[in-house]
């Protein structure tokens, strides 16, 4: 009798350790295959193998060297940063509105954020195109800054008002008794507390703004303004038989290796950043 | 407090500006362009034509019946359907798969931080990214997916995966199942993590089985963070642009709305056909919207605690 329960026990375990490698395997092979391919040149590029077996830098080189890709990297730096800042920016003063004060029409406003924040891109892209070119900011950053504030702003101020929510009101009565004003409460008092909540809201925020593509493929048409996404997408050989596949793979690996650090080291940040913008049921 | 109300107006001002002319602006714009004759190089020399860009019907002489229009348009329906057939499949897997890994990762066990650090992986990676992995191991003569099934004996040849029209949609929806799987995962996982041991504890003292328990606990206490979890996926499903763009270019087997209508407005100058088309997107998606929270009655509780 103990004998079969143990069997069962085994056959449990094992299943269930089967499971988890699979899950961990399908997750990370693409992502090492990638990385694997980006190593490999010439003719070793059509043999395949599932285990590292040549080590050639010579894709790195290209892409650092040919082309515009370095100038598409500064792009994005520059495009991501300068919207997490100006989101966070904006966010910071309206979430407390939004959580610690109490006024009329302050449940429809959240409700709106969060439309818009599942708006369709493609749904304002003709408008927004008419803005940006009114503003005389076609094919330069700004315009993808401009742009990306459409799915920046709301998320930001959603998942801070969420965390600003939550904090108790003691740490603001003290001040209030003071008589300190709104601003100096948000400066002194909230600013401080805020520092991971604003790490969080801003790191996803940077995330979504670099992966972003629809806007930069429509508002840049250059070489030298395109973001990284877009270059990756339109790196082509000479003909359609020749997709230059080790290049693109090194550049993407060079894409998405930061990611990949930010979020492992940013782990349980971005997992509670996530889910408090999914919202608690 | 009258002080605090006053200076919350100040403080949400700038957002609600910035807002208006990112969103409010641009969305009014595009839908008033649908119902105009524009074109991508005369922006303001637009004239008012009605509902001529959804459906024109007209009657020859002869008593021939003319129907033009998007709504006559057989791309746009396939475009239609190849965005619902999209949205209803990847959500159904991702629901499961996340359902799977979520039950996975709320079990204690070792090595469960490696798990939870691995499935970050395919979501942090750029869609671009992705789709470019995706279609150089789905490449047919040097994939190494068509090289494995060979090994396995799953396929007798080599498959175009993105080019054949009856796999393309197939690629399309293993890659977003593959991507976005974590983030379902991670929802429902905040959703287990409120559920208290104790009903569990219980239900094991009474000999409940666990696949009952299951059904009968977790399911319905998870239900809340699953709907929200549900309809987030959904809405970024229904406008899904870059994977399809990218993986499977040019294919009127993936093709979707959000495909068709950024080609029309940037690529084939149909300015005005294009905003037609994104302007039925956002009616859908927000008729889905509204349903959905209606009949599921969501709660998205931010505001009031």
């Amino acid at each position: 009798m103990d004998a079969t329960i143990d069997i069962w026990k085994v056959t449990k375990t094992t299943l269930f350790y089967l499971l988890v490698t699979a899950i961990v395997v399908i997750a990370i092979f693409p992502f090492y295959y990638a990385i694997l391919t980006s190593f490999k040149s010439g003719t070793d590029l059509f043999r395949i193998n599932y285990w590292p077996t040549s080590f050639s830098l010579a894709n790195y080189q290209q892409v650092f060297t040919q082309g515009a890709f370095p100038r598409n990297l500064l792009n994005s730096v520059f495009v991501a940063s300068v919207t997490v800042i100006l989101a966070l920016f904006l966010a910071v003063t309206a979430s407390f509105a939004l959580s610690r004060v109490r006024f009329r029409g302050r449940g429809i406003l959240l409700m709106t954020i969060l439309a818009v924040s599942m708006f369709p891109q493609i749904a304002v892209l003709a408008g927004l195109f008419e803005v940006i070119r009114f503003l005389g900011i076609y094919n330069t950053p700004w315009a993808l800054i401009f742009s990306y504030t459409i799915f920046t702003l709301p998320f930001t101020v959603w998942v801070l008002t969420t965390f600003m929510r939550d904090l108790p009101v003691e740490i603001e009565e003290a001040a209030i008794v003071d008589g300190a004003s709104p601003w100096v409460i948000i400066t002194r008092v909230f600013m401080p507390l805020m520092w991971p909540a604003l790490v969080t809201t801003g790191l996803l925020a940077f995330i979504a703004a670099w992966n972003e593509f629809l806007f930069a493929l429509t508002f840049t048409v250059s070489n030298q303004t395109r973001t990284v996404p877009v270059a990756i997408a339109l790196l082509s050989g000479g003909s359609q038989y020749e997709i230059p596949w080790g290049i693109i793979m090194a550049a993407s690996v060079v894409v998405t290796v930061p990611l990949v650090v930010l979020v492992l080291i940013f782990q349980r940040k971005i997992v509670s950043g996530l889910t408090a913008g999914g919202v608690k049921g | 407090m009258r002080q605090r109300a006053v200076a919350a107006r100040w403080f949400l001002l700038p957002m609600m500006i910035a807002l208006a002319v990112v969103a409010g602006w641009p969305l009014a714009r595009s839908i008033y362009f649908s119902f105009t004759d524009v074109t991508l190089n005369d922006l303001y020399g637009a004239e008012w034509v009605g509902f001529a860009n959804y459906l024109q019907i007209r009657t020859l002489e002869s008593g021939r019946v003319i129907y033009r229009g998007v709504l006559a348009d057989p791309a746009w329906w396939n475009a239609v359907w190849n965005t619902v057939r999209f949205a209803f499949w990847s959500v159904l897997w991702e629901t499961i798969l996340g359902m799977i890994v979520a039950l996975v990762l709320n079990a204690e066990f070792r090595g469960r931080g490696i798990v939870r650090a691995a499935i970050l992986i395919p979501w942090a990676i750029p869609t671009i990214v992705s789709a470019r992995m995706w279609s150089w191991m789905l490449n047919d003569q040097f994939g190494i997916l068509n090289d494995l099934g060979m090994r396995l004996g799953l396929l007798s040849a080599p498959v175009a995966w993105t080019a054949s029209p009856d796999t393309a949609m197939l690629a399309v929806l293993v890659v977003d199942i593959w991507k976005t799987t974590p983030f379902m995962a991670l929802l429902i996982l905040a959703g287990l993590q409120m559920i208290p041991r104790d009903i569990y504890e219980a239900a094991r003292i009474d000999g409940v089985h666990p696949i009952k328990q299951f059904w009968a606990i977790t399911l319905p206490l998870v239900r809340p963070a699953l709907m929200v979890a549900i309809i987030f996926r959904v809405l970024d499903a229904l406008r899904i642009f870059d994977l399809i763009y990218v993986l499977t270019p040019n294919s009127a087997a993936t093709k979707t709305m959000s495909v068709l209508a950024q080609e029309n407005l940037f690529q084939f100058n149909n300015f005005a056909e294009g905003s037609a088309q994104s302007t039925l997107l956002f009616l859908l998606i927000a008729l889905f919207t509204i349903v959905y929270i209606w009949l599921g009655r969501v709660n998205f509780d931010a505001g009031d605690r």
